[in-house]
């Protein structure tokens, strides 16, 4: 089940530009809001129109504008889980899981058996503003599964839930995506929901796809400013080329060994959690800095490390227990060049 | 008593809430979906009657139906029939009357409505028409009603436009309204009361409809 989307569209003064392809795989588009992954969504199913482009599933043309083909949503075979679910209101839980079934004599025996596989036994008569936010969404997945879509778009799936409903929701939806076995797309700002959930993530920015790949490598170098910010990474600072494989952090006041050619290297980036205590003298990219401040969270801490001179602090990341034994005003630590990202605009 | 201008204000109240409704949210779901320059323009057209008097409704409808105006002359040379001064010649009147009602208070149902339900509805390959009617129309249906019980209470009560396309016929064309218009000028006062009685509890009624159908919409609109 092979997803091909090439499109474009306007409004207004944002304009999108996509292209990708997805493959029996779950792939996240990770951004911001407003930078065009709902947009994206909303083309692949039928909801919106793009200017211009093609858009295939599996060999059928869904969509293209050169041939002037633009199939209804009704016959895109899409499963679209909204945000907030759009489970009918007028509805009882069975009357919304059976108007997904598309064989209308088998709704009865669908309905049950999708009532059965999302543990919604004795919710059936009940309506949606009845039901919590996790049953909300059981019902929306209940839904589209059995209308037997070839591929599943997730729109920010979990942004109607209180927090400590997200994980046991993650797990639920993890095991549907994996019995569906098709093409998922998953659109999130979450970072932990992306990485957890896909194969491969898409980092969007501005109407555009700036990285893509499978997601350990985006993670481990997300080559953009903006998908070094998405996936994580706190300390970004713009860099000023002074070698080969040198460059000056502006923000920070520091020279610093780089893991490869500064050529092209508009700004470095490093994730709190590989910071660490400089050991031995002579070491690369070590600095002494003044401990500006101690963030505590519920299971480590978050230093602020101010370099002499510098414009804006370093965060480093680290165990409460850890902090306590080293606690000082002053402290050298190390940048290690290995985990440092070379990013561009 | 002759119970007449009852059976016919009903017959001519109810026979043109019918037809509203339906024209009502027609025009109220297209031109919802409409450019906003358009939707300004068909809005001020539509609603016009709403604020124009009815005098001036029965004179312009008396201009296109008369038997010797456009419409009327074609209707009386084709199919031999008059449109004025019968009895159904009031639902022309009233049509009008209400039909800005109907067709705001539809409009503003359909603009509260969710999309993303229709949305949802289309990827799931149920029918435009499936989605109008069983979820666009339920989920709008409170304030639909309550423009639809509207519609047929200033129906009831229109007299202008009325008495100026229908006249007063006692037997053919008296509505309760003319009647009771007719009962004063003769001086006959304590019939035109109890038409007047009659009219009020009509209404009463109408608006105890109403205000039952608000307040439900109100407290299902807190429970979702």
């Amino acid at each position: 089940m092979a997803l091909s989307v090439d499109i474009e569209k306007t409004l207004g003064d944002f304009h999108l530009r996509v292209k990708f392809e997805a493959e029996n795989r779950v792939l996240a588009l990770l951004g911001a809001s407003g930078c065009g992954k709902s947009m994206t969504l909303k083309c692949i199913a039928g909801i919106e129109r793009p200017d211009r482009g093609v858009i295939t599933l599996d060999g059928t043309t869904l969509f293209d504008s050169g041939r002037g083909v633009n199939l209804p949503p009704q016959r895109r075979r899409v499963g679209y889980l909204f945000q907030q679910y759009a489970l009918f209101p007028n509805m009882t839980v069975e009357q919304n899981i059976a108007a997904g079934v598309r064989d209308r004599r088998r709704a009865r025996e669908e309905t049950a058996e999708a009532i059965a596989a999302m543990r919604l036994e004795g919710l059936e008569r009940k309506r949606p503003h009845q039901l919590s936010g996790g049953q909300q969404q059981r019902v929306a997945l209940a839904r589209i599964l059995v209308n037997r879509p070839e591929v599943l778009l997730l729109d920010e799936p979990f942004s109607a839930l209180d927090s400590h409903l997200r994980f046991q929701l993650e797990q639920e939806l993890r095991g549907a995506i994996r019995r569906f076995g098709k093409t998922v797309l998953l659109v999130s700002h979450n970072r932990d929901e992306v990485f957890r959930l896909s194969d491969e993530v898409a980092i969007m920015h501005d109407g555009r796809i700036e990285t893509t790949g499978e997601k350990k490598a985006v993670f481990a170098n997300p080559r953009t400013r903006n998908g070094a910010i998405l996936t994580g990474c706190k300390n970004v600072s713009p860099v000023e080329a002074i070698g080969e494989r040198r460059a000056r952090a502006v923000d920070w006041g520091v020279e610093l060994a780089l893991p490869a050619s500064a050529d092209g290297v508009q700004y470095v980036g490093i994730r709190m959690h590989d910071v660490r205590l400089a050991d031995a003298q002579g070491e690369p990219n070590a600095f002494l800095c003044r401990v500006e401040e101690t963030i505590e969270n519920p299971f480590s801490c978050t230093v602020l490390l101010r370099p002499e001179g510098a414009a804006s602090p370093i965060g480093w990341e680290l165990d409460k227990e850890r902090w306590r034994q080293i606690r000082a005003e002053r402290l050298r630590v190390c940048l290690p060049p290995e985990s440092m990202l070379l990013l561009k605009e | 008593m002759d119970w007449f201008p009852l059976i016919n204000s009903l017959r001519i109240a109810g026979i043109s809430t019918v037809v509203i409704f339906f024209l009502g949210i027609f025009a109220a779901y297209y031109i919802a979906k409409a450019p906003r320059a358009v939707k300004g323009i068909l809005d001020v057209v539509l609603t016009m009657p709403l604020v124009l008097p009815p005098t001036v409704v029965g004179y312009l409808l008396l201009r296109v139906l008369g038997p010797k105006r456009i419409i009327g002359a074609w209707v009386l040379e084709t199919f031999g029939l008059k449109l004025t001064m019968t009895w159904w010649s009031a639902i022309f009147a009233t049509a009008v009357v209400i039909f800005p009602l109907m067709y705001r208070t539809a409009r503003g149902a359909f603009e509260s409505f969710d999309e993303t339900l229709a949305h949802a509805g289309q990827t799931l390959g149920l029918s435009n028409r499936y989605i109008f009617w069983r979820i666009r129309m339920p989920y709008c249906r409170q304030g639909i009603l309550a423009g639809t019980v509207l519609a047929f209470a200033r129906a009831l009560g229109e007299y202008g436009a009325t008495s100026m396309i229908a006249g007063y016929t006692p037997g053919r064309t008296a509505t309760i309204s003319t009647t009771v218009y007719q009962l004063w000028r003769t001086n006959d006062d304590a019939l035109a009361f109890r038409w007047v009685m009659i009219n009020m509890a009509i209404s009463a009624v109408v608006l105890l409809a109403v205000n039952m159908l608000e307040r439900k919409r109100r407290t299902r609109k807190e429970a979702a």
